[in-house]
């Protein structure tokens, strides 16, 4: 049994209102004075601090609205990690591993858990860089398998569904205006022709009043 | 080997195309059927809580566990073939309804020359206009023996659309190219988004001829011959990769699942991996199907009738694991089972960027405007480098975050970072690819057979495709790519990136769920696996269903075609077959 692992996120950064945390209790964020402390699922505590900065320089906080911090990417990695995908549950994983031109996807034999704890390895101590060494530390690495798949992790962190543990607060859709699952828009869809319609979000366990498994929470 | 009592009909598969024949057979005959699907139950309610992006779109819940069994792919026969370790360039689905249930629902019917490809194709321009190493063929079937088909499955299907030709009088706002049909489509055309307007309007304004896509996301409340009621699509935007929360998407498990469990005649049992159809050579029949049951246990059901419909790459696997017909031998041309395989051309043929907000997530799969203009043989092909082609047009499927965040114009060198992320801000609602879907020729070298290397879960070899691109389909995407980029200006585009080019056929990138061939079908015994009404040539009690039978592939999608195709099968196995049995053509 690994030791437990937490990763701190400052309540203030966090831009959101509510996160999940390991034992599914919804907790407060706006309300919360103390910074919280999230158990970790996959990640040590020392990857996770890599992990959420390096996902802040690729999607970062400025002035053209919030990032990977307030999002909770890395709790969002962690928990992919931990669940099926992170295992390569629904992979083809039968032997030969052969390498291939590009057009024929990923041929390898290690599943993301082994792609994340190798690259994590090389970037010991990254969260202690100043913003431009962490991104000239990033541009080595950009080509890598490692890198493409923090930054597509980072933009589903970002984006996805708030029960998955990114997207804290829907600050991701509130970004892009995206609503989440809006049950209808019969009365919308021929209007506001060249203006931003911006319904309020609202998450799919706010939307449908039920408690939904994530496949990550899945065996 | 156990071996269960025996049945009148066996049906390998539960999508579109073996349910559409369980419900046909089940509600028109007394004979006893079995549908074995290895996936698992599905049933409307299953959706009210899908609408998750991640879960369903990203990591592709509804899709086949490609843990068990996948494809190998190679471009050509001097490489060794690779397996598809993950989803990419098209998506089967799993479990009951299969790929009918997340499909987009778009509805086109194919144009009439489709069916007839090699005679028209070589009438006007000669059989030397031909590429070298084609194997295009007639289908054995017309366009006007199918009208009656097509119009019964609009029907079932309740699809909204705008007809543009019926009975030979052109239809100013429909698709004025489309083959005659006897009847207007069932329910209005589906609403009309700012981008669909946009497209329309640019469209008109060229002098072509946009019409709103026919979709089995309907528009209004509607309901069928069989007495199925469903509602009106709400634009929700979660169609492709997702069921229907509300029904409004004809799904196999709303229009047909609900007949079929009325009839105490027809069992669908899940968790059924089927692996061999078992024949007897001498007396030329099916014997019925073993396969895997849902403990694991292997059985046997004898039957007197076999229909396999387990989509494109199984119902090739299957005749070729189980040894029936000649497998084809792009060497010598010899063989049928597992040649003439398409794909489809599906790209974003103009990469579009906005002035104006687009309010994209607002949608439905099928809902938006296609022409025709440049699709098949329209437009004259005398000067140009290519044959066929395609349909242009723009979908308002419901944007949604994580898979259209970051379609940015290539001026934008960055893909991570402060400079990235704030184009990508404030590019993501204002971005609309001008797409096209193109035919897809049928080439000698492109087919399917046994892999040697690779195994699925239970041993048994997987299948495996050479496939690739040829001149034909790369000169007609840069001959699309050179209209959208008109188009898109037209819309009043202010940034657009034409597409890249077609390169080498790439298995990341997702095109279309319209994998044909197979298991062709044709007039000629020698070069097709079953006669033009789905029946095998050397086995006449079993039937092929599903795009695996279409010799070359065609611009549209193919459901209607194949559910079509099957329901005239139907009705030949009932009002002849089940009378007299034995070939029917």
């Amino acid at each position: 049994m690994r030791r437990r692992h937490f990763l701190t996120l400052s309540a203030t950064t966090l831009g959101g209102v509510l996160v999940y945390t390991l034992d599914r209790k919804a907790s407060l964020l706006a309300s919360q004075q103390k910074p919280l402390r999230v158990p970790l699922r996959f990640f040590t505590e020392a990857e996770a601090l890599i992990v959420a900065a390096a996902a802040s320089r690729i999607f970062p906080s400025d002035d053209s609205g919030p990032g990977a911090k307030e999002a909770g990417v890395a709790i969002y990695i962690d928990r992919q990690l931990a669940g099926s995908y992170g295992r390569d549950r629904f992979r083809y994983t039968q032997p030969p591993f052969e390498d291939a031109p590009r057009q024929f996807g990923y041929q390898g034999k290690e599943t993301s858990r082994q792609i994340y704890r190798e690259g994590l390895k090389n970037l010991k101590g990254f969260q202690l860089l100043s913003p431009a060494e962490q991104d000239s530390t990033l541009q080595k690495i950009e080509s890598s398998v490692f890198f493409t798949l923090l930054r597509q992790n980072t933009i589903e962190g970002m984006f996805c569904d708030p029960m998955h543990g990114g997207n804290a607060g829907m600050v991701g859709w509130q970004l892009v205006g995206f609503p989440g699952p809006r049950m209808t828009n019969y009365d919308d869809v021929e209007k506001h022709f060249g203006e931003a319609f911006r319904p309020q979000p609202a998450s799919l366990v706010q939307v449908t009043g039920k408690k939904i498994r994530p496949s990550e929470d899945e065996s | 080997m156990k071996t269960l009592p025996a049945v009148d009909a066996v049906i390998i598969g539960g999508g579109w195309a073996g349910l559409l024949m369980a419900k046909e057979l089940g509600s028109r005959s007394a004979l006893s059927i079995v549908v074995l699907e290895r996936g698992l139950p599905r049933k409307t309610s299953d959706y009210a809580d899908d609408m998750d992006e991640l879960d369903y779109a990203i990591r592709l819940r509804m899709m086949q566990d490609l843990s068990q069994e996948t494809v190998t792919l190679r471009h050509n026969a001097s490489q060794p073939a690779v397996p598809l370790r993950q989803h990419g360039s098209f998506l089967p689905g799993a479990g009951v309804g299969g790929s009918g249930e997340h499909w987009n629902a778009l509805c086109p019917r194919f144009l009439p020359d489709v069916f007839e490809l090699l005679s028209r194709t070589s009438e006007k321009y000669g059989a030397k206009s031909l590429p070298e190493d084609h194997a295009i063929r007639d289908w054995g079937v017309t366009f006007d023996e199918l009208e009656p088909f097509y119009t019964r499955i609009d029907k079932l299907l309740g699809v909204s659309g705008k007809a543009g030709n019926i009975k030979g009088t052109k239809i100013p706002g429909g698709n004025i190219f489309e083959g005659p049909r006897s009847e207007e489509y069932p329910t209005p055309p589906t609403k009309v988004s700012y981008i669909s307007q946009l497209f329309r309007d640019a469209a008109d304004s060229l002098g072509y001829h946009p019409y709103p896509t026919p979709s089995a996301n309907i528009s209004q409340a509607y309901t069928n011959p069989d007495g199925i009621a469903r509602g009106a699509c709400t634009y929700c935007g979660f169609c492709g990769r997702f069921g229907c929360m509300v029904g409004a998407k004809a799904q196999p498990t709303n229009v047909l699942l609900p007949v079929i469990q009325k009839h105490k005649n027809v069992v669908i049992r899940t968790g059924a991996w089927v692996r061999r159809i078992l024949f007897d050579s001498t007396s030329s029949k099916a014997r019925g199907v073993s396969y895997i049951d849902a403990n694991g246990e292997e059985v046997f059901q004898p039957a007197s009738l076999v229909f396999l419909s387990s989509w494109t790459f199984n119902n090739t696997r299957l005749l070729l694991l189980s040894g029936i017909g000649e497998p084809y031998d792009p060497a010598t041309g010899r063989g049928t089972v597992g040649s003439n395989l398409t794909h489809q051309v599906s790209i974003t043929a103009a990469n579009a960027f906005f002035e104006k907000p687009l309010n994209r997530f607002m949608g439905s799969g099928s809902a938006g405007y296609f022409m025709s203009d440049f699709d098949g043989d329209v437009f004259d092909h005398s000067s140009l480098p290519f044959l066929r082609g395609g349909c242009l047009g723009v979908r308002a499927y419901g944007y949604q975050p994580i898979g259209s965040f970051g379609v940015l114009p290539r001026s934008i060198k960055s893909s991570w970072g402060a400079e990235w992320k704030k184009a990508a801000v404030s590019y993501y609602d204002r971005t609309s690819g001008v797409g096209f879907t193109g035919e897809h020729l049928a080439y000698k070298g492109n087919h399917m057979d046994l892999d040697p290397r690779y195994k699925d879960k239970l041993g048994d070899p997987l299948l495996r495709l050479t496939l690739d691109w040829r001149d034909n389909e790369r000169r007609m995407t840069e001959f699309a790519s050179i209209k959208a980029v008109e188009l898109a200006r037209a819309m009043d585009a202010k940034e657009i990136d034409a597409f890249s080019g077609l390169g080498s056929y790439d298995s990341t990138r997702y095109q279309t769920t319209h994998v044909q061939g197979g298991t062709i079908m044709g007039a000629d015994a020698t070069r097709s696996v079953v006669n033009p009404y789905l029946q095998h040539w050397q086995l006449p009690n079993l039937f092929v269903l599903g795009g695996s039978t279409f010799p070359q592939n065609a611009s549209m999608n193919p459901t209607p075609t194949i559910l079509a195709c099957t329901l005239r099968s139907a009705d030949a196995i009932v009002n002849r077959y089940l009378k007299l049995p034995g070939p029917l053509a």
